[in-house]
């Protein structure tokens, strides 16, 4: 740095908290033995704030205070932990009750199973890996990267192999978005029939994924990319999942062959070491273990495209290929199974997203869907990724349903359960995406309801 | 950004733009893979299998989740049932517009006979996917379809005869692609918007919230006590759904001044003050057993539980010996006798 650099160019905490002559004042002071300056000083500066209320949750004891605040704990007067004390670092202990959970009566097998995510105390965008919720059909696996392979075959020039080392030397590519299972909120197409938001829309998760698009594999295999029009993705596991995938999704660059995610490799709970990313899809198109991409001119009719995640119709037909998330949004807190702690003061906040692309708008109701208000979309807004939206309540203490009603870019405003059941029946089973309600009780206790 | 990948995607990069990346895939390595078999039955090896090898089979490797009859709702959904002759004549099968019909089975659904060539091919039996021979396949498929009425017995289905028995599947005609959800534009023309059309009515919309439904009182507890499911700190905590719902007045009321839950609260006070909860957890097993656990075993004992607080022991949870503890007599006889009436909260 140069001499003659202005002061103020670097912020260097506490001094920068005064202005110079008050830094003056607190060396010359302090020089003189008069360091309570120094408190003063910085008193006065956070007193310029608006005088605080004391809630009514935290009341001055006896003593005169807060004995969390009279009596100093244990952590301000001994010596913490050491560094690398845990080589990959855990949550907090006070947060075991934050855990991916099994739907009792769900499946009667854990193999071909899904765990929800718990989204009722998660903030932000992004879900961590350990939380990402999970849906297997044959168990998962942790397999040996070293052996894994991904193939490319069918109406290609030059059929290959990769092994991972292999995709990890592709240019890369990192980007956020949402995984939903199909069937997610799938048990509440006729009534209510689970409690908490984690059960009812826990089968979402948000990640960055990093990868290669899956575009750059194809044109190294030179496949015939217009009369292509299919590409069949398999998995390596025991059911070998197969999905169809669209050729027009991959030629615009979106779908990629992952290995990381949020910063680490996947989870082998998420596919590791190789899984396919194929934004605005359902959540069984993203095949986990992939081994092998085949091209060709016709859709596969795969079991999971040919006998589960269809949407019955109410004539008994059913629609096949049903493969994009349409606009959908929660609240995530308050949600059911919680009770607010008092009147007063709440920050509703949730989750928006759609897999046609970013989410324009979120409104939010506190009276059951009569009168609206748009909520605060907190950044970053990202195409097919979850949005994190916020807005102001003050509860009275008095029964509210909460809901919340996503629009996103291409104008599509997510449907009542009434619009849905009136063009899908109530004896489906994927691709739910009404507005959800949550009752608050004058108890402060929340409930998952339907309204009429 | 993306647009942008599609623009260099019908480019097309020249497939050395990568030296050094990939191989030529073998002829025995894509044999070894690719063994997927689609609707117009292309991968699809020779062979052949009859109904009664298939039941062989079936009865061997299938029945013990699915059932004898494929009917089975033990483990899977069932897989064999609901269609008729006359689903097999029409293509269609009528059990699938019943909103009274209990059950939506494999065969009911399916319109492609390759699918379940496939599946079973690639993920049967469950527990040693990839097992069966080929014929095998043919057989098992087989004497599915005769479950299902689409095939006589005796009756070998084959390579040669399985594209005139897709023309026999109850549901070949049960699907549309007339829809807006699949995100490209290989089907092309069809319905492009999507079926629901929602507007953003913001102020007095025409509604009557009404609640008309939500989960019955039986099933408050039904995904575990959900206290327990929510974060302990910030605006909201979990309902304990061990407790009638906090909204009903005179279970809030009641449970306020009973004394014994006074009792219990203090008892539990106690877990933590002596660092008891260091080893058990009231639902869960940390080091030792889960009290929950201690309290089922000796219920109504809290003569035995002093002494075991106070002395320790080992093997009868296992291995790790709990030491003697050292507190007061009067707390452990509290802790005793809360562990001893079923460690209530």
């Amino acid at each position: 740095m140069k001499p003659d650099t202005p002061h103020g160019r670097l912020r260097k905490a506490p001094e920068h908290f005064l202005n110079a002559h008050q830094w003056q004042t607190v060396v010359s002071e302090w020089r003189l033995g008069r360091r309570g300056f120094f408190e003063k000083a910085l008193a006065g500066a956070l007193a310029g704030g608006s005088a605080l209320a004391l809630a009514q949750t935290n009341p001055v004891g006896p003593e005169g205070g807060d004995p969390h605040i009279l009596n100093l704990p244990e952590h301000a007067k001994g010596l913490g932990l050491g560094v690398a004390t845990d080589g990959y670092g855990k949550p907090s202990r006070f947060e075991a009750n934050v855990q991916r959970r099994q739907s009792p009566g769900l499946t009667q097998t854990t193999q071909a199973s899904v765990s929800f995510a718990p989204l009722q105390s998660l903030f932000g965008i992004v879900t961590p890996s350990g939380l990402h919720f999970e849906r297997h059909h044959q168990g998962w696996w942790d397999i040996d990267p070293s052996k894994h392979r991904f193939m490319v075959n069918g109406w290609v020039q030059k059929p290959l192999v990769f092994t991972v080392d292999e995709i990890m030397r592709l240019p890369s590519q990192s980007r956020f978005h949402f995984i939903e299972c199909g069937a997610n909120t799938a048990v509440e197409w006729a009534q209510v029939a689970v409690p908490t938001v984690q059960y009812t829309h826990g089968m979402i998760s948000c990640s960055e994924f990093t990868g290669v698009p899956l575009i750059t594999l194809l044109e190294m295999a030179g496949a015939d990319l217009k009369n292509g029009r299919f590409v069949l993705a398999e998995g390596g596991e025991g059911s070998s999942m197969t999905r169809t995938i669209p050729m027009s999704l991959i030629t615009s660059g979106e779908v990629m062959v992952a290995y990381g995610q949020n910063g680490e490799m996947l989870r082998p709970e998420n596919g590791y070491p190789l899984r396919l990313v194929v934004p605005g899809v359902q959540g069984v198109s993203w095949v986990k273990y992939l081994r092998r991409v085949e091209v060709g001119d016709q859709p596969y009719a795969t079991k999971d495209e040919a006998i589960h995640y269809m949407d019955l119709l109410p004539n008994g037909t059913h629609r096949q290929y049903t493969s994009l998330q349409e606009c959908k949004s929660v609240v995530t807190t308050p949600s059911g199974g919680q009770v607010l702690l008092d009147q007063g003061f709440y920050n509703i906040s949730g989750l928006a997203w759609s897999g046609r692309g970013k989410v324009k708008r979120v409104d939010v109701s506190v009276d059951g869907g009569r009168n609206w208000r748009s909520a605060r979309l907190q950044s970053p807004v990202l195409s097919k990724a979850l949005t994190r939206f916020n807005i102001d309540w003050v509860w009275d203490g008095k029964p509210a349903i909460i809901q919340s009603r996503a629009i996103d870019e291409t104008g599509f405003v997510q449907p009542t359960y009434a619009q849905l059941r009136a063009v899908r029946g109530t004896r489906s089973i994927y691709h739910n995406n009404a507005i959800q309600s949550w009752w608050v009780q004058e108890s402060g206790e929340v409930k998952n309801v339907q309204v009429a | 950004m993306l647009m942008m990948c599609g623009a260099t995607a019908l480019a097309q990069k020249p497939a050395d733009a990568y030296p050094g990346v990939a191989r030529l895939a073998t002829a025995s390595e894509v044999a070894a893979w690719d063994i997927d078999v689609r609707a117009d039955f292309k991968g699809l090896p020779k062979g052949a299998g009859s109904v009664a090898q298939g039941q062989d089979v079936w009865e061997a490797k299938c029945a013990a989740c699915h059932g004898v009859f494929g009917e089975s709702n033990e483990v899977f959904n069932p897989v064999i049932g609901g269609v008729t002759a006359q689903d097999v004549e029409r293509g269609r099968v009528a059990n699938l517009t019943r909103s009274d019909y209990p059950s939506r089975t494999t065969l009911m659904k399916l319109a492609t006979l390759s699918t379940l060539w496939d599946y079973i091919n690639r993920a049967m039996p469950w527990n040693a996917p990839k097992s069966l021979s080929v014929n095998e396949v043919y057989a098992v498929v087989a004497y599915m379809l005769h479950l299902s009425e689409v095939v006589p017995d005796p009756f070998v289905l084959s390579d040669h005869n399985i594209a005139q028995v897709q023309q026999r599947m109850p549901n070949r005609l049960g699907m549309t692609t007339d829809h807006a959800m699949w995100p490209g534009r290989e089907w092309g023309r069809r319905a492009s918007r999507p079926d629901t059309a929602n507007t953003a009515c913001m102020k007095n919309c025409a509604t009557d919230p009404q609640v008309a439904s939500l989960l019955p009182d039986f099933a408050r507890n039904a995904h575990g006590n959900l206290r327990d499911q929510n974060r302990l700190v910030g605006p909201q905590r979990g309902a304990n759904t061990l407790l009638a719902d906090a909204s009903a007045p005179s279970a809030g009321v009641g449970a306020a001044i009973s004394p014994l839950a006074a009792g219990n609260k203090a008892s539990m006070a106690l877990l933590t003050q002596h660092n008891c909860t260091a080893c058990h957890g009231l639902e869960r097993k940390i080091v030792g057993p889960a009290l929950t656990d201690v309290a089922k075993r000796y219920n109504g004992q809290a003569d035995v539980l002093v002494v075991k607080i106070k002395s320790g022991g080992v093997g009868v949870w296992g291995p790790i010996p709990m030491p003697a503890q050292n507190l007061p007599d009067a707390d452990a006889k509290a802790i005793a006798a809360w562990l001893a009436r079923g460690a209530p909260r």
